[in-house]
């Protein structure tokens, strides 16, 4: 049975997921001593894309096309699988984490597809330099929701982000949940491209890794790329959130709205991020990597030790 | 060597009968020798006579603040001087590129411009042999010349090797608008206009040059407040181009902060000049002669307040810089020339200060005001995007004390001196150190005292060959961080 407040969830997700950006955008004007773009500036951009017409390269083929719809798809699927404010997600079943985690592998490699279809020297690049970092950014998310399970004894998100409810407000072991919030918060800057790995407001291509695999993208397509990396924002942030907002607001629907909360603090932290420190050198980023991977291993271990 | 050269200090002018003809052999084992003991190539350049090419090699030497000029009389080939020496290698392009006098044995004869004169027939536009490399796993990236931001039009070649330049190659010459020629032809108030826009970043820079040179062919001495100004007006284009690069440099990073307030601190540093001659770049206030406008108190009083405006906020900007460890991580070691390299293929200005080598013309060649009041060299030895900007961060502070300095004492005197006829045939070099480095104008008369030849080296044509050398097994991601350290003109090196 599906619960009014997981649908409100997913429509929740399908509304406010671009002001997220506004909200990263507005810190760091307020960082840099500007005002700032318009709050629903995402949502005037995303109408102006889907007003327009696309112009495809004759190098492109079927895949080029494909790859923002199949796009699209894994995200709708992956907010499916997302639980949100300790609530049961729409879909959820043992082993959905699985799913979950392969449905984003599954989007970026539609992404990485489209980026090579173009023949750019540019975008090859983008994709070699995406596959390499998210081929080092999936083991460690795989390591930290599995260390999860192990905790919750569930492998399901939903059972998952409940039983951490439940322990929290029991007492239990918050205060190590800080080394898989921090691993997943670089795992989040990396998927959503945000610095210090990636530079979302760069014009320059010899250095960017997702945007320039859009770069071929246009009108249409456009629109749904940034929609669904808008929704990836969400999706990711719920991850991260749902460690820390396991605080009982008492009602299922003060929960919801103490998620979409945290969200939007989220997002100011990112936005602070972006604000006081510059990109790391490309090389320097399989280190980061490798210290999110460390630090979930480091969790699992531990999990492991105490609940066996 | 007596007998092979004469010496010259800057601005210096010397009848054309005075320079030594050497054979073309001697010349060139002269040039090459002197390059070899140290001096540095600032010039090689021919211009047309009756019969056949006068072709002149000006060497700087910077220890003993002189220059020494040599000549030989070429008609259609000369030995190439690139096998000994790798700062004629552009030179002898141009000189084969624009009057087809074919330097002989040079390694490689490409288009320095493009729309190329009629020496290299088959060129259209964009068309040009690169370098390249052969192998696995070895890719070739071709960037521009329209490139994502506001930037002039130029075409670099990468030889790749995964992330890693093994080559990079650059081509440019789009945007040739035949300055030089124009020169000739034109008047006295339209060559103005033409100098003021060689390298429009470096207005105060190339007229300055240009207005010295024409002084010291006229005898004419600019009255004291005259050189005082020029010296305000190019300290004011150091400033607001040093801030606006590290500015850009921070962005190159993603480093918000630095990168958003240098921005606007620019545009105040700009419009200072602005205050004095209405112009944010300094056009229509260096006039042959001396200056145009004149500082009266209100405007020093304006000036001084928001220089140390400006100051204060460029500090607080800047320096985040060099405490944000991230932004350090970036600079340090990315970009490295070595200072035995940035000798070989002569760099000048902040890149060859960032290198160890202590080199600026307003030290080593001073004239006009920097003769009375001196400016410390600001120099590191790193050799990489962090002593580049260290380079500019220091010059920006010197210089605002300079400014302040003058600004304080400017000497009383008129600003305009009275014109006069410009020596015939005769020949000047002038040396000015603009904010990218040293800016070198030469003009020659004929027997009429018109100006017969003119030519102009921005400091980007001796630098743009170091950013190919800086990018050498650097990780092509840096490449804008790279480029924008080195900042170079593209219009004062395509004229």
């Amino acid at each position: 049975m599906i619960s009014p407040v997981s649908i409100s969830s997913v429509a929740a997700a399908l509304i406010l997921s671009p002001l997220l950006r506004s909200i990263i955008n507005r810190t760091k004007a307020g960082f840099a001593g500007r005002q700032g773009p318009p709050w629903l500036q995402p949502y005037y951009d995303l109408i102006k894309l889907l007003r327009k017409g696309a112009v495809y390269s004759r190098t492109t083929t079927w895949i080029f096309r494909a790859s923002p719809v199949a796009g699209l798809t894994m995200a709708l699927g992956a907010l499916c699988l997302t639980p949100m404010g300790g609530e049961n997600s729409v879909l959820h079943f043992e082993g959905d984490l699985l799913l979950f985690a392969y449905m984003l592998g599954l989007w970026r490699f539609f992404t990485i597809l489209a980026a090579m279809d173009t023949g750019s020297s540019f975008e090859g690049m983008g994709a070699s330099r995406e596959a390499f970092y998210s081929a080092l950014a999936e083991p460690a998310l795989l390591l930290g929701l599995e260390g999860l399970a192990l905790k919750a004894q569930s492998a399901s998100l939903s059972g998952i982000y409940a039983a951490l409810e439940n322990s929290v407000s029991a007492g239990g072991h918050a205060a190590t949940l800080i080394f898989i919030m921090l691993a997943f918060l670089i795992i989040y800057l990396t998927e959503n491209a945000r610095i210090p790995v990636d530079d979302p407001t760069t014009h320059l291509e010899l250095t960017m890794i997702h945007e320039v695999m859009v770069l071929d993208h246009c009108g249409v397509d456009l629109a749904i790329i940034e929609y669904a990396g808008a929704l990836k924002l969400w999706i990711l942030g719920l991850l991260i959130t749902g460690l820390f907002v396991p605080i009982q607001a008492g009602a299922t629907w003060l929960n919801l709205g103490a998620s979409i909360l945290c969200l939007f603090l989220l997002a100011v932290l990112v936005g602070v991020i972006e604000s006081v420190m510059a990109r790391f050198k490309l090389v320097k980023i399989p280190q980061l990597l490798t210290g999110a991977f460390v630090l979930a291993a480091l969790w699992g271990v531990w999990i492991a030790r105490t609940q066996l | 060597m007596a007998g092979q050269s004469i010496v010259l200090r800057n601005n210096q002018p010397v009848a054309l009968t005075e320079i030594p003809r050497l054979s073309l052999d001697a010349f060139r084992a002269w040039t090459v020798s002197q390059v070899e003991a140290g001096k540095r190539l600032a010039v090689l350049c021919c211009f047309p006579q009756i019969h056949g090419f006068l072709l002149c090699a000006v060497l700087a030497d910077d220890a003993n603040g002189w220059l020494e000029l040599a000549g030989a009389e070429a008609a259609q080939e000369f030995p190439s001087l690139t096998p000994q020496c790798v700062q004629a290698q552009l030179f002898e392009r141009e000189i084969f590129e624009t009057y087809g006098l074919r330097p002989v044995d040079h390694p490689w004869l490409k288009p320095v411009r493009f729309p190329c004169a009629s020496h290299h027939p088959n060129h259209k536009i964009g068309e040009m042999d690169y370098f390249q490399v052969e192998g696995p796993e070895v890719h070739e990236v071709a960037v521009g010349p329209v490139h994502a931001g506001v930037i002039e039009p130029g075409h670099f070649r990468f030889q790749c090797h995964g992330e890693r330049v093994f080559h990079l190659e650059i081509s440019l010459g789009y945007q040739h608008r035949g300055v030089m020629q124009a020169l000739l032809q034109a008047s006295e108030s339209q060559r103005r206009h033409l100098m003021e826009t060689a390298a429009g970043d470096a207005t105060a820079g190339h007229t300055t040059a240009y207005c010295n040179a024409l002084d010291a062919l006229a005898g004419r001495q600019a009255p004291a407040r005259a050189h005082a100004i020029r010296g305000i007006a190019l300290e004011f284009e150091r400033i607001a181009c040093h801030i606006g690069d590290l500015g850009a440099m921070a962005g190159d990073v993603g480093f918000l902060p630095t990168q958003a307030y240098c921005g606007r601190i620019r545009g105040a540093a700009l419009n200072m000049t602005a205050a004095i001659c209405g112009n944010r770049f300094s056009r229509g206030l260096i006039r042959p002669g001396g200056v145009a406008y004149d500082l009266d108190d209100a405007i020093i009083r304006h000036l001084l307040e928001r220089l140390e405006a400006v100051r204060a906020d460029a500090v607080s900007a800047i320096e985040l810089l060099w405490i944000t460890p991230s932004v350090l991580e970036r600079f340090e070691r990315t970009g490295v020339v070595s200072k035995e390299i940035a000798e070989e293929i002569g760099l000048v200005g902040p890149a060859a200060r960032a290198c160890g080598l202590n080199r600026d013309v307003r030290h080593d060649f001073a004239r006009g005001i920097y003769q009375f009041q001196q400016i410390p060299i600001a120099s590191v030895e790193s050799g990489d995007v962090y002593g580049r900007a260290m380079v500019r961060w220091l010059e920006l502070l010197r210089s605002m004390t300079f400014v302040r300095e003058m600004l304080l004492a400017l000497p009383d005197s008129k600003i305009m001196s009275e014109p006069g006829a410009m020596k015939p045939e005769s020949i000047v070099v002038s040396l000015v150190e603009g904010w990218r480095g040293e800016i070198c104008h030469i003009a020659v008369t004929d027997a009429q005292g018109e100006l017969s030849g003119y030519k102009i080296i921005d400091p980007s044509f001796h630098n743009w060959f170091g950013l190919a050398c800086a990018l050498r097994d650097e990780a092509i991601s840096d490449f804008p961080l790279c480029n924008k350290s080195f900042n170079l003109s593209y219009c004062g090196f395509d004229l």
